[in-house]
């Protein structure tokens, strides 16, 4: 679902919400601790009552178990089946019933499935996509936060528009004038990784300035004009101070920008040709349409290789987002 | 919630950037020599590397346009490399100097290409329809070209130049011609061996190992024998000697006809991007031309394609209300459940039940596509006890899978938003209405949920106009399917506008590129139209400043 930032107030939400994460974890245990006001304070005296705790919470943990077995079934499903040595997809149905790490040498070994080359491809696209995304966005939100011009309102509103219209809608005429391109230029046309990036940072204004634009309003200008005052230069003042102070963003964009090339099958499997150039989400896709392609392990261990950089990705970043940066940086 | 992105607090006076005011002269001034000031040799050198390395590369760029004949484009990148030059060197511009590189990159791959596909979408451009009318009939000829009984045997010689293979040719009054596939034969100066020419001047005569490594190559290659493509072309089977090849099919310039030499048929242009015969046989491939709304009046009047569009539409419809609604309600409730601070755990339940959300969604589905296999999936062989449900396959079952593996998706992020949005809601609003005798159901009802609503509806809005367009999802658990029969294009009955749309374009035998972008064109407009009430209803445009 709503994995790709569609406008920028969603994706600012994550932000938001992971402030709150924090923030609420710190009310828990506020409120155990120091504040423990009304019927709080009451539990611990009472003798337990089982009918009561589960009136109170109990059934929340029911719930919870519930939508864990939901969210996790699937995942314990993949990693079972690409621990299984030699399974099929029949094999893999009985879990955890024998442990290898055979499939994982066969993806990565297979001459006749270029997975390494594929994840290796994936990683340079979507990382080299992630930093220029954030570098484009960055450079014009902070001119749109900072700076008063002839045509900033329009601007503004022009990308939020822009972004209610995604570029795969616009995929034949992407793929026409990629190989046209690639007629005169074939370093960047058709077939080429440096092709696919360019047009991915087609998307880079529209979908990540809006949300730059609102967490740079947040830094206040007075930052700015002290530098101003000490001497500092435009170039300096975004460089030295401001990109620094608006890391949490950078790092919410980067990431955003990152799994939404992952995830970006449509341009991808358009404009990669060759399967040693291909992404995972097209090779992989690709191979398990392919109906006498039956090793279910091997490809269950391709898919938990390629979720892990982006769930570790996801887990480390959200902390790092909720440490929050611009605290005391006007004291 | 995200207060952060609150577009309000643009207006915000401590936000208030530069000024309203235009500064001074004298105030420019300094701000220009504070820039000079600060900048130091380093930042200059790197301005001028990056700068110079552009130059460059536009330079490069504009010879090979030039070369092209692409007059058009050339003067273009000329414009915009000057205008770049212009923006970095200039003392002032600045807020040029932050937003070109973005905004070079938007136009041409964002807005040009919106804009290119309106105007595909008025053409007959795919399969048979790919170039210009001269491609056409360069291509008809060489495909029909058959060996002249009786003619000559031409000596011959395999020669390259720059990787491009060439005909050296001694025709029989002893005189060396030359060409490639693009260029006819030509009169040049040769080295004889004997009576054959063997070596031209430009050329690199090919081995005879090169040749019996390039042999698919060779026989491949046809030299037209002159300008007139109804001379016919000249072709060797083995790389010593070649023979006079001329097509079964002859064009006649003026007329605009093309006809078959063997059965007399006359294919004239009937402005159909074609050559057709009077009983309405087409020779293709035939060429791209303008067609006006034809793709538009196809989608909806043709019978077999306007069946498909309709359903097509509505599931698309359907399936954004239902997953936007589905994965709100379910990250609703478990936002409500886990925000209890009496309840013990809740970090190690949320850290799990968001699990789903980081996981690449295209691997998610695939593997759900597994799983839901009709007779090796383990939800039919294990939690069904080997049952036989046709999870994928049935027309109906499978807009059911569909969707719960886009809540299973989409659940998570709801949950993070509306835990957010929650915590937000101030509690003195509940402990008020509390104390005023409100039970729990009406707090939320009354109070919390309108709350929630407001801060979540853009959001809401933002998922709807996502899933819309949730092309991973539909492709990877279902490929559209189960295939409609009845379709003339690759189409089922869990595609969404924009599965269709690839699929028109880029799958199947034929790829109407044509039709597709008169597809994404009615996506556009109804994309356009739900944006126009949604920013008109949430006002977010107006508090832009």
């Amino acid at each position: 679902m709503a994995r790709k930032p569609v406008p920028g107030t969603q994706a600012g939400l994550v932000v938001g919400e992971l402030d709150e994460y924090g923030r609420a974890v710190d009310d828990s245990t506020r409120a155990q601790s120091t504040l423990a006001p009304g019927p709080v304070r009451d539990l611990p005296k009472r003798p337990f009552n089982a009918r009561r705790w589960f009136m109170a919470t109990g059934w929340r943990h029911i719930v919870g178990v519930v939508m864990i077995a939901f969210s996790l079934f699937p995942i314990v499903f993949v990693v079972s089946s690409s621990l299984n040595p030699n399974g099929t997809l029949t094999g893999s149905n009985a879990l955890f019933s024998k442990i290898g790490l055979d499939s994982y040498v066969r993806i990565l070994t297979d001459p006749k499935v270029p997975f390494a080359t594929w994840l290796g491809n994936t990683l340079m696209i979507a990382g080299i996509t992630a930093l220029l995304t954030v570098f484009l966005g960055a450079m014009a939100a902070y001119s749109f936060s900072r700076m008063r011009f002839t045509g900033r309102r329009v601007g503004l509103i022009g990308i939020v528009v822009v972004q209610m219209f995604p570029q795969l809608l616009a995929v034949v005429a992407i793929f026409l004038l990629m190989s046209a391109i690639g007629d005169l230029f074939p370093a960047i046309g058709l077939n080429t990784h440096i092709g696919l990036i360019m047009v991915y940072l087609g998307g880079a204004l529209g979908v990540n300035t809006y949300l730059m634009y609102g967490f740079f309003n947040t830094i206040p200008v007075s930052i700015d004009e002290a530098a101003k005052l000490d001497g500092a230069g435009h170039a300096r003042i975004f460089f030295t101070i401001v990109l620094r102070l608006v890391a949490p963003i950078l790092a919410v964009v980067a990431l955003l920008s990152f799994i939404a090339s992952v995830n970006e099958f449509v341009v991808a499997s358009v404009l990669l040709i060759d399967t040693e150039k291909q992404t995972l989400a097209v090779g992989l896709t690709k191979l398990v349409s392919n109906p006498r392609y039956a090793d279910w392990s091997a490809f269950s261990a391709g898919a938990v290789i390629a979720a892990l950089p982006v769930v570790a990705l996801f887990l480390f970043l959200q902390k790092y987002i909720v440490g929050g940066l611009t605290a005391g940086a006007v004291k | 919630m995200s207060t952060t992105t609150e577009p309000a607090r643009a207006g915000d006076p401590t936000a208030g950037g530069a000024g309203d005011t235009p500064p001074t002269r004298r105030q420019r001034q300094a701000a220009g020599i504070a820039d000079a000031a600060s900048g130091g040799i380093k930042v200059l050198l790197v301005k001028l590397l990056g700068l110079g390395i552009v130059d460059a590369l536009a330079v490069f760029g504009i010879i090979i346009l030039v070369g092209a004949g692409q007059w058009l484009v050339a003067a273009i990148v000329a414009a915009v490399a000057i205008l770049v030059n212009w923006i970095y060197f200039s003392r002032r511009r600045l807020p040029a100097k932050y937003l070109t590189p973005g905004v070079i990159f938007l136009v041409v791959f964002q807005v040009f290409v919106l804009v290119y596909t309106g105007y595909i979408a008025f053409t007959n451009y795919g399969t048979g329809h790919n170039g210009s009318k001269e491609q056409a009939v360069s291509s008809l000829m060489a495909s029909s070209l058959e060996r002249v009984e009786d003619s000559p045997t031409y000596p011959v010689t395999v020669v390259d130049r720059g990787g491009e293979l060439g005909l050296l040719v001694t025709d029989p009054e002893g005189d060396a011609l030359v060409g490639t596939a693009e260029q006819p034969l030509e009169p040049v100066d040769a080295e004889f061996d004997g009576s054959k020419a063997v070596a031209a001047d430009g050329w690199s005569t090919l081995s005879f190992a090169d040749v019996l490594a390039r042999t698919d190559e060779i026989t491949e290659l046809a030299v037209p024998y002159s300008d007139d493509p109804n001379d016919g072309a000249v072709r060797t089977p083995d790389g010593s000697s070649a023979y006079l090849y001329v097509s079964t099919l002859e064009y006649d310039e003026a007329a605009g006809t093309m006809t078959d030499l063997d059965t007399g048929t006359v294919y004239s242009d009937i402005g159909t991007g074609a050559f057709t015969s009077d009983d309405g046989e087409e020779l293709l491939p035939g060429w791209q031309i303008v067609i006006g709304f034809d793709n538009f009046v196809r989608a909806v009047t043709d019978e077999r394609l306007a069946g498909p569009l309709v359903y097509v539409t509505l599931w698309t419809f359907a399936f954004a209300l239902i997953s936007v609604a589905s994965t709100f309600f379910l990250g609703l409730f478990l936002a409500i459940v886990f925000n209890d601070m009496r309840m013990r755990g809740r970090k190690f339940y949320r850290v799990l039940i968001i699990l789903p959300y980081a996981i690449p969604s295209f691997l998610s589905a695939l593997v759900w596509a597994g799983m839901m296999n009709e007779s090796f999936g383990f939800i039919n062989q294990v939690l069904f006890g080997g049952a036989s449900i046709p999870w994928l396959t049935d027309p109906w079952l499978a807009k059911v899978s569909v969707l719960i593996v886009n809540l299973w998706l989409g659940f998570p992020y709801m949950f993070l938003v509306c835990m957010g949005a929650l915590q937000s809601i101030p509690e003195e609003l509940q402990e008020a209405a509390t104390v005023d005798g409100a039970r729990p159901w009406a707090v939320f009802r009354l109070i919390k949920l309108p709350l929630l609503l407001v801060s979540v509806a853009p959001l809401l809005i933002a998922s709807f106009a996502f899933n819309f367009n949730n092309f991973n999802v539909i492709y990877m658990l279902t490929d559209g399917g189960p295939r409609d029969s009845n379709a003339p294009i690759p189409v089922g009955f869990t595609d969404i506008l924009i599965s269709m749309v690839y699929k028109v374009a880029f799958t199947g035998q034929t790829r109407d590129y044509g039709l597709a972008s008169a597809y994404s064109i009615l996506i556009f407009v109804i994309v356009a139209v739900i944006s126009i009430i949604a920013f008109r209803r949430t006002k977010s445009l107006e508090e832009l400043n």
